[in-house]
């Protein structure tokens, strides 16, 4: 297996003076199935563009598999694979068809590399000969999937491969993904939804075009410097404002139908913010003290950013 | 080499999947031939007139007689009041007034010579001078009638006239047709190349396929090449399908080499194309290039001498008109289908083309880019 990995030193690209990227730097390991999670305008797409040699940086160095993304741009285009965020292939040719042609561009055939796509291909293969605009946006993704993993690439780079995907189909793509990371492929995976994170080896939090923290998921929670709950009552939008201002919280975040109350140390008692929030005639209160997920430790970084760690 | 057969095995694919390409490529061209040569006629069929004859003797109703007689003249209205007859023309209904004064016949006899008047609407100058000619030329015709008639001595002593003899060559019946369908057939050329070439790739933009052929080994010339050859060998066919369709309903000649238009029409689409494959660099939507092209178009078409003759437009429009790759195929096209040219009558013509062919695909090849 040739060396895989992608190293990023300090890259930065402007747009029209907006900085979009800012002294990104990261390496992945081989085999690796790193993702980048961040809203929408953190940066993401421009790192991708960049890596897969479709933008310049303005400054800074990143190589993949060991080449040059400027000098040797011919040869990453050999090894990579890249499924853009919007839907990128040819709307009027069929599912096969479509295949068919970014196997042959790229000197294979279908056959060759079957075995790669067969789990994924599989399941589109009964509309094979549908038109790829007549698929639906789960079966979208899976073809846009194997077209970028036809040609056997070395390093895969998703760009929100889950954006407008149901729910089901999302869990099915994150296995796929974890498929073909055990068959070696270096993946690199962009989202805005923070619940899958936690399927990635490795995560990178970035935010307004800087990357806040990189880690394990697993350590991106441990190192989640406060203490939690989870407080439910009626009247959601006056609880954020009353929990705000309750003496000793860090912060509050609104998780859905609960308020997530984050403060340092053992500072808040349960029962005493209970009764707080009853004396408030708050109906129905329910507080519970809960694990941070990474949503909350991403809120955290970005209102409160520590110094990046490095690994 | 073989990646760029696929690409342009795709692009076929998709032509030929787009429904409103097949109408484009097989019904346009007929519709074209059979609207445009028809329609856009300069020869004067039916001139309508409005006869005022004041005198109605037998040598007026000779005269308007003679008018009546001419294919080209429908006398629509009569009248003794020159008043009315102007109020038709005001209304759009004739496009002349012959007008004999009272009195024409006694002069002409006695005197040797009368006064007839023609009043022609002259909104269009070039139908009106056509009508004063036309009408000219019937009364030229009829004094010579009148002198033999009346064997008049007053009228034969008056009479000195050169005749003169001509033909039309390479046109002898003034075919106006013959003369418009391989001006017609160049329009259809250049508008299925210009506007499809250039649409196809920035349709790639828009929908974002090039994103996803860009991350790939496909290199620029593969991606152009790919790109223009399809619509390259889509227009050469268009051409002999538009020459078959001429020869078919309108009996066209093709004096010369059709060899020698196809070679200058394979070297026109490179310049037509490449001039897409430019407007495709610099526009980023389907409508900004449609708008792009069509602006060049019509700039091209109308002085390319499809209509007007190059001739009389003023000097600094001629040299101009050099730039323009449409006018040197229209051209072409006529000198070899009509006059029979040879290589060597065309040849600055045809050089111009390649010479412009090289300049605008180099253009187009150094503006694209993979990398935004």
């Amino acid at each position: 297996m040739a060396i895989a990995s992608v190293h990023v030193h300090q890259v930065t690209k402007q747009f029209n003076g907006t900085p979009a990227l800012d002294n990104i730097s990261f390496d992945t390991g081989n085999g690796e199935l790193f993702g980048f999670i961040g809203p929408d305008g953190a940066g993401k797409t421009t790192l991708f563009r960049i890596l897969t040699t479709l933008l310049l940086a303005d400054s800074g160095t990143c190589t993949v598999a060991g080449y040059d993304v400027v000098k040797d741009y011919k040869a990453i285009r050999n090894i990579c694979g890249y499924m853009p965020g919007r839907f990128s292939l040819y709307q009027d040719l069929t599912v096969e068809e479509n295949l068919r042609f970014f196997a042959t561009i790229f000197g294979t055939t279908i056959d060759e590399n079957y075995h790669l796509v067969k789990d994924i291909y599989q399941q589109i293969e009964p509309f094979r000969n549908r038109k790829a605009g007549q698929l639906s946006g789960g079966m979208k993704q899976k073809l846009a999937l194997s077209c970028a993993m036809i040609h056997k690439p070395d390093v895969l780079f998703l760009d929100e491969p889950t954006t407008g995907v149901d729910a089901v189909s999302r869990v099915e793509f994150w296995d796929m993904l974890k498929r073909l990371k055990n068959s070696g492929i270096t993946i690199l995976v962009s989202t805005p939804y923070m619940d899958e994170a936690g399927l990635c080896d490795r995560v990178a939090l970035m935010q307004n075009g800087r990357i806040m923290t990189i880690s394990t998921p697993g350590e991106v929670i441990s190192s989640y410097p406060l203490s939690l709950l989870s407080v439910k009552a009626g009247d959601i939008y006056r609880l954020l404002g009353e929990l705000r201002a309750y003496p000793g919280v860090h912060s509050v975040y609104a998780f859905g139908q609960t308020a997530h109350v984050s403060f340092s140390g053992q500072q808040i008692e349960r029962q005493q913010m209970f009764d707080f929030l009853k004396s408030n005639n708050h109906a129905s209160v329910e507080i519970s003290v809960i694990e941070p997920s990474i949503e909350d430790c991403f809120m955290e970084l970005m209102n409160n950013p520590v110094e990046k760690q490095t690994n | 080499m073989r990646t760029i057969l696929y690409i342009i095995q795709k692009e076929f694919l998709q032509v030929f999947r787009n429904k409103s390409m097949l109408p484009i490529i097989f019904v346009l061209p007929v519709i074209q031939l059979i609207i445009l040569v028809n329609a856009a006629t300069y020869e004067m069929k039916h001139i309508r007139v409005s006869v005022v004859d004041l005198d109605l003797s037998g040598t007026s109703r000779k005269l308007v007689s003679k008018f009546q007689g001419s294919p080209f003249y429908q006398v629509k209205h009569t009248s003794f009041s020159y008043a009315e007859a102007e109020d038709e023309m005001k209304k759009g209904k004739t496009d002349m007034i012959l007008q004999v004064p009272s009195g024409f016949e006694k002069k002409l006899l006695t005197e040797g010579m009368a006064k007839v008047q023609f009043v022609i609407n002259a909104i269009n100058g070039q139908s009106a001078g056509l009508t004063n000619a036309y009408s000219t030329m019937i009364l030229l015709d009829y004094n010579r009638e009148v002198v033999l008639d009346n064997n008049n001595p007053a009228l034969m002593a008056g009479i000195r006239t050169i005749q003169t003899d001509y033909s039309y060559w390479y046109n002898p019946k003034l075919n106006y047709k013959t003369y418009m369908v391989p001006g017609i057939l160049v329009l259809l050329v250049t508008i299925i190349g210009l506007l499809l070439s250039g649409m196809n790739i920035v349709r790639e933009v828009e929908i974002g396929t090039i994103e996803q052929i860009n991350v790939t080994p496909i290199n620029k010339i593969q991606f152009i090449a790919g790109k223009l050859l399809p619509f390259w060998i889509i227009g050469l066919f268009e051409l002999a399908f538009g020459l078959a369709v001429g020869k078919l309903l309108f009996n066209i000649p093709m004096e010369g080499n059709l060899g020698l238009i196809f070679l200058s029409a394979a070297v026109y689409l490179f310049v037509i194309l490449s001039f897409g494959l430019l407007i495709s660099t610099v526009t980023s939507t389907q409508q900004q290039a449609m708008l792009v092209s069509f602006f060049f178009m019509v700039v091209f078409i109308l002085m390319s001498g499809l209509f007007t003759s190059i001739e009389s437009m003023p000097e600094w429009a001629q040299k101009l008109d050099r730039l323009n790759p449409v006018m040197y195929f229209i051209r072409i096209m006529r000198m070899v289908l009509l006059k029979g040219s040879g290589f060597a009558d065309i040849s600055s013509h045809f050089w111009s083309l390649v010479v412009y062919a090289v300049c605008s695909l180099g253009l187009a090849i150094l503006r694209y880019r993979k990398v935004s």
